[in-house]
């Protein structure tokens, strides 16, 4: 307990460990620290701009896929009217096709009724001579009357 | 020891536990270790406790290998392990530094880290079981050996004037000569008259510093180191109800002391930059 040179032993050690303390192992236990604390900060900053980096990719989709959407809509109704626009040029087409059939039967029908009428006409010429033959027998001059009669046919 | 322990040989017990390995010269000429107490005594100023030295200088190697072998392969990377404990360290005495020390300089940090490592480590050695490393020692021939640094004032003390050199390096690099001289005698009271008084107070107020600073120290440690050795005296199988309890709050002690040394070395020094 007696005050002597070990106080002066133990300052000079103490010198010599804290200019050591100093020299090699604060500064570069500091600077790392200080390097992971920059890299953290630098990360979280990253981190926060992904996030809205993400956020803006999220409203485009969006935006797309509304786009979509609509675009698809509008195809589907251009569809819509193209089928029924389709459909109405077939009827036109079937109710002129119909027309043009039935005009064209007409036609046939009343040729076969002009062409009846023809036929029963030089029959009924024929009976009718045959028929004023007979009423009259020989007095009547075929060549005479045969004029008239041909005129009467063709009145008929 | 044992409870057949009569009262002289336990102060002869005592006694010897406090007495320090002291190399010097006998007043006879010869150079030699102290055979007892009053024989280092005789060997006056010029003489060394090798044994606190030792000690002391052994664990400020330790702490300093320790430290430079994680500084240098310290990185940015995630701490494991040895890294991370010790930049917990660092982490809490650089916090500590910039809550009292607002100036640049260098110094204070590693300072402040040297002695709170080391004063802990130097108390820490006061955990050891007593008899544990001078019995070893005592096998070996050596007859005395304190293993606790800070119990011995030449340790605390030895570390404190360093402190209060700096304290006077800081003041007068700080504010000048002629501002250090003034703001000792000007104050308390800013009064012609008044100097002399005020260079007393001031004066005495620089030199209790240094005192106290090493003295608290020593005194805890030593009053905790006699509660150890006292312990010690009584029989074998009930000495841990009253050892292990002293030692858990010892604990809290010696962390506590190197914390007070170190914050009190980082306020005075702050004091020393900061004119007031």
């Amino acid at each position: 307990m007696n005050i002597n040179a070990t106080l002066i032993g133990q300052a000079i050690s103490f010198t010599i460990f804290v200019w050591f303390c100093m020299k090699y192992v604060w500064p570069p236990l500091t600077a790392a620290m200080q390097e992971r604390q920059q890299q953290m900060s630098e990360g979280l900053q990253n981190a926060e701009k992904a996030q809205a980096e993400l956020d803006l990719a999220k409203a485009e989709v969006e935006n797309q896929l509304k786009e979509a959407k609509q675009q698809s809509a509008s195809l589907i109704d251009q569809a819509n009217k193209r089928g029924n626009q389709i459909v109405e040029e077939a009827k036109d087409i079937a109710i002129k096709e119909g027309e043009r059939l039935k005009q064209a039967a007409q036609a046939d029908i009343e040729q076969e009724v002009n062409s009846a009428k023809e036929a029963l006409r030089q029959q009924v010429a024929v009976l009718a001579i045959a028929g004023a033959e007979k009423i009259l027998a020989s007095s009547v001059d075929q060549n005479a009357h045969s004029e008239m009669l041909n005129n009467l046919a063709a009145e008929l | 020891m044992s409870a057949e322990t009569t009262g002289s040989a336990s102060s002869a017990y005592i006694k010897h536990h406090l007495t320090n390995l002291t190399y010097g010269q006998h007043p006879d000429g010869t150079w030699g270790f102290a055979h007892s107490g009053a024989e280092a005594a005789e060997m006056g100023f010029w003489a060394l406790n090798v044994d606190s030295l030792g000690w002391s200088i052994g664990l400020g190697v330790i702490f300093l290998l320790l430290f430079k072998s994680v500084a240098s392969k310290a990185t940015a990377g995630v701490p494991t392990g040895m890294q991370n404990f010790v930049e917990m360290i660092v982490d809490f005495i650089d916090s500590t530094v910039k809550d009292s020390f607002h100036k640049v300089n260098p110094l204070i940090a590693p300072l402040a880290l040297t002695i709170f490592v080391w004063v802990f480590l130097m108390n820490f050695m006061d955990l050891i079981p007593v008899d544990f490393i001078p019995q070893i020692f005592h096998l070996l021939g050596v007859e005395y050996m304190k293993v606790v640094p800070s119990t011995d004032p030449n340790i605390t003390m030895g570390m404190s004037l360093s402190v209060f050199v700096l304290i006077l390096f800081y003041s007068v690099k700080e504010k000048g000569a002629g501002g250090f001289f003034n703001e000792l005698a000007r104050n308390p009271f800013e009064h012609p008259a008044f100097i002399p008084f005020n260079l007393f107070l001031e004066i005495l107020n620089l030199v209790t510093k240094p005192i106290s600073l090493g003295l608290r120290l020593f005194g805890n440690m030593y009053a905790g180191e006699m509660i150890f050795i006292l312990i010690a005296l009584l029989p074998a199988w009930i000495q841990w109800s009253l050892s292990v309890p002293w030692a858990i709050f010892h604990i809290l002690v010696i962390t506590l002391q190197a914390f007070i040394f170190m914050v009190l070395t980082i306020v005075y020094l702050a004091m020393a930059h900061e004119s007031h």
